[in-house]
């Protein structure tokens, strides 16, 4: 064990893990991948900081100098919109670094002030990947202290979003907790109170009686007022706005329970209710709570603004000067560096443009532009610095301006899910029974039982058990979704994917795997001349050089002299008196009788034409056959934003060419969503990147696929994890599942409900009955959702 | 009997000062972030090199 653990250590870098080169870097007798590893290790061990190594293997990434900068965050106005305190001698600033990922990274980000004294604490929320920062700032910088962080290899994610940051969502979550708090406190304390009444108290304990009245009466008041005041608001909205929801038999139920509770303490007629109307609020806020977690480490709602950065070099003058995105003009000369996004549409006027339009397509191959031509915001410039002339404001942009689209303004309409329809009809049922039983002991003369079986219907059938039956199943379900790497925005989520009838995908990156590209040779060619090709094409950074390197797998052979490679159009070198030419048709010499489509990589050597390698596009596992199961119930489209070169094979997959588009833009895409969405379906889209954004938000349902759940994913209802891609079949099912359970348990809890209701017309209910049916049903409904939709799963090999 | 009167009172006003510890630990953020401070408890304030790790430390 102790042998193979040496024996891996020595074959990967001691930093980051990833295999080492022919070559490692050495320092004190460890072996590094690169030169940035060793200049993180080299930093921690200077500071004593080594321990970080011992309690993880490997805990670094792989930390390869990208040379960014950060002058920016010395303009005071920028730096003010990213703190969130600032005065004359300390900063606090919460950075988002997506790099955190063990408890090693925890360790070293809270040993900070080791490195800086003037970093006076750090915290690290590890779920949310974020690190609360405290630090003297007539000491540091806040540009040192990023560059400190970048240095150890935990770069920060600044983005445009960080500015516009809110908070709002956590004080909600915090006031519910402590509602619940509250609920639970007096739900417990009552319950002991009732105990005696319960069993029983003898003449001479009478005294009790009604000192134990009073008591529960006072615990009745917070319950209501406090923890359950959002039921009175909600249930008078709705009936405000004509619409008989849930709340409003629920705020009915209680307020009639404390009403009776008071007159009957009051009375000494009995004991009032309030020990089921604090448990009936208990867990109806539980349930609440329940519906209402959510994934702290995705985001949803993201835009091009937490994308693109806070900050642009402008050069003005001949001087370089960083400005706030939103002040960039056009007309403005503009400095992209190596690794920096493009924030507007612009004319490339200086340098040599490769840019890598991955998060807006999802295709990884970088683009090479050429001087005077327009190069659209987005891109991720991947080699030397460039200038650009700005033609577009940020905002007016061709990627940009899909947000402008009303699409984005209007939040999407929520759908009517199965308890708000049910609702509906339970209330008038439920008020009919009530007035019906009230009026029936009225003619019979006996108005005091009237009033008690009046009240006592409105009590027992107060929908607890039917409110948390959506909650908890969804709540389940959702993290049976979670298990299979599929996040959802919220429970909703489920419903609405229980209905879809039309899917759309977007292809690059979405049902294209990027990871696995694959080549096809077309020609004959040895072992031994792919071993020439794979060794001349290894000295090429050009995108397809290396994936075919990478394709090929084979080791480094042979040394290449008379290397030459022109940008764009193939490579030459000489290797062992073999002279070959890889490229283009044009460079390497050959004439097509007609032009293949798709990538190529042609292949002389020697003088002689051995034939071509073509590059070709690799599914997603399972593609075929989610297709296939996904066709008979619904219709399936394609949406691409590139040329139509797969379009043959992509019709065994999606069979009706109709319902493939190509070369679509943004707004294209939007367009045809909404153009489906006007016949009458309900469309759930599959995309990735920033140019579906406007489907993802204009359809029913948007699912953002992704191979890393902390890459940048557009706004969407839910995240998908390219691995569980050939799941989504299986997902759909258990969404449909999800719904008869939903069904069921109302059915269930309608069952207690009639129990308790014919004992409620007939005058009879007592409070000992609904302090035992309503937790029964409770329990009931919990139990069966939660054992039934796992059930489910497992029925659908999800779990 | 009397005594009754006194200890419900008591046992009330002690259920309140939990109450108020709860509210407190919420106010200040406690329940904010459950997951990192049980990873903060592990590390030691100098690991000892040369000590095999086990499998358990890693997550």
């Amino acid at each position: 064990m102790l042998q193979t653990k040496a024996l891996q250590l020595d074959t990967i870098c001691f930093h980051c893990g990833e295999a080492l080169p022919a070559t490692p870097l050495l320092n004190d007798d460890k072996k590094f991948c690169c030169a940035g590893c060793v200049g993180v290790y080299s930093i921690l061990h200077e500071h004593n900081l080594t321990d970080y190594y011992a309690y993880n293997d490997v805990p670094g990434q792989t930390h390869k100098p990208k040379g960014l900068n950060f002058d920016y965050l010395n303009e005071p106005e920028i730096a003010a919109g990213l703190v969130d305190y600032q005065d004359d001698k300390i900063t606090i600033i919460t950075l988002y670094i997506p790099a955190i990922h063990c408890s090693s990274c925890i360790w070293l980000l809270e040993t900070l002030h080791k490195i800086n004294p003037a970093i006076t604490e750090s915290r690290v929320d590890f779920l949310k990947k974020q690190v609360y920062i405290t630090f003297d700032n007539q000491e540091l910088s806040l540009k040192h202290l990023v560059e400190t962080l970048v240095n150890i290899g935990y770069e920060p994610l600044i983005s445009l979003q960080d500015v516009v940051k809110s908070q709002q969502t956590q004080t909600t979550d915090r006031s519910l907790i402590t509602k619940i708090a509250v609920a639970g406190f007096c739900f417990g304390n009552t319950m002991l109170l009732y105990f005696p009444e319960y069993f029983g108290l003898s003449s001479f304990e009478q005294d009790f009686k009604t000192f134990f009245g009073w008591l529960n009466l006072a615990f009745a008041f917070p319950v209501v007022f406090y923890s359950g005041r959002d039921y009175f608001t909600g249930a008078w909205l709705n009936l405000k706005n004509g619409v008989l929801n849930l709340d409003f038999p629920l705020a009915l139920g209680i307020a009639v329970m404390f009403i009776r509770s008071i007159v009957e303490v009051a009375t000494n007629s009995g004991p009032g209710w309030v020990d089921t109307l604090c448990g009936l609020i208990f867990f109806l806020l539980v349930g609440k709570w329940m519906q209402q977690r959510t994934y702290h480490h995705l985001s949803f709602e993201r835009d091009y603004r937490s994308y693109f950065p806070v900050a642009v070099t402008i050069l003005e003058d001949g001087l370089e000067r960083p400005i706030p995105l939103d002040q960039l003009r056009k007309g403005h000369r503009i400095l992209i560096r190596s690794n920096e996004i493009i924030p507007a549409d612009a004319i490339l006027l200086k340098g040599d443009a490769k840019v890598d339009f991955s998060f807006v397509t999802g295709e990884s191959k970088p683009v090479q532009k050429v001087l005077g031509e327009i190069v659209y915001a987005g891109g991720r410039q991947l080699g030397a610095a460039i200038e650009l002339e700005v033609v577009k404001a940020v905002s007016q942009s061709h990627l940009t301006k899909l947000w402008n689209n009303e699409t984005f303004r209007i939040e999407k309409d929520t759908i009517m899910t199965f308890s708000a329809t049910a609702s509906k009809y339970f209330s008038i049922v439920l008020l009919a029974i009530a007035f019906g039983s009230g009026l029936y002991w009225m003619f019979h003369g006996d108005a005091t039982k009237a009033i008690a079986s009046f009240s006592a219907v409105l009590i027992i059938a107060c929908p607890c058990a039917l409110a948390l039956a959506s909650p908890f199943t969804l709540a389940a379900v959702l993290s049976i979704f979670d298990k299979n790497k599929f996040y959802l925005k919220n429970t909703a989520v489920i419903e609405q994917l229980a209905r879809i009838d039309t899917f759309v995908f977007d292809k690059t990156g979405t049902i294209s795997n990027p990871e696995r590209a694959g080549f096809t040779f077309q020609g004959n060619i040895t072992a031994e001349q792919a071993q020439l090709v794979s060794d001349l094409a290894r000295n090429s950074g050009h995108p397809l050089s290396r994936e075919l390197v990478k394709w090929l797998n084979l080791p480094q052979h042979y040394t290449v002299n008379n290397y030459r490679e022109m940008v764009g159009r193939g490579l030459s070198g000489r290797i062992m008196q073999h002279e070959v030419k890889i490229g283009n048709a044009a460079f390497t010499g050959i004439t097509l009788e007609k032009p293949i489509p798709g990538s190529t990589v042609h292949v002389v050597i020697d003088q002689q034409y051995l034939g071509y390698y073509l590059f070709t596009q690799q599914w997603r596992d399972g593609l075929k056959a989610l297709t296939v199961s996904l066709r008979k119930g619904a219709n399936l489209h394609l949406l691409s934003g590139d040329q139509d070169h797969d379009r043959m094979e992509l019709m065994t997959i999606f069979t009706d060419g109709n319902q493939m588009q190509f070369k679509q833009s943004p707004q294209q895409k939007l367009d045809y969503i909404k153009a489906l969405q006007e016949q009458g379906q309900k469309v759930l889209m599959f995309g990735d990147g920033l140019n579906d954004a406007g489907a993802l938000k204009q359809s029913d349902l948007g699912i953002a696929v992704t191979d890393n759940i902390n890459n940048f994913t557009p706004g969407c209802e839910a995240i998908l994890d390219g691995a569980s891609f050939s799941k989504v079949p299986a997902f759909i099912q258990q969404a449909k599942d999800a719904v008869k359970v939903i069904h069921m348990s109302f059915a269930i809890s309608l069952i207690y409900n009639i129990v308790g209701l014919s004992f409620a017309v007939q005058g009879l209910l007592s409070p000992l009955m609904a302090a035992i049916l309503m937790p029964a049903s409770t329990a009931t409904i919990i139990s069966f959702t939660s054992i039934t939709a796992r059930l489910y799963a497992r029925k659908n090999k999800l779990l | 009997m009397n005594i009754i009167y006194m200890l419900i009172g008591v046992s009330i006003l002690l259920a309140l000062i939990f109450l108020a510890a709860f509210f407190w630990a919420s106010k200040s953020g406690q329940h904010d972030d459950t997951y990192t401070p049980g990873l903060r408890i592990l590390f030691d304030d100098e690991v000892k090199p040369g000590i095999e790790k086990s499998d358990e430390d890693h997550i």
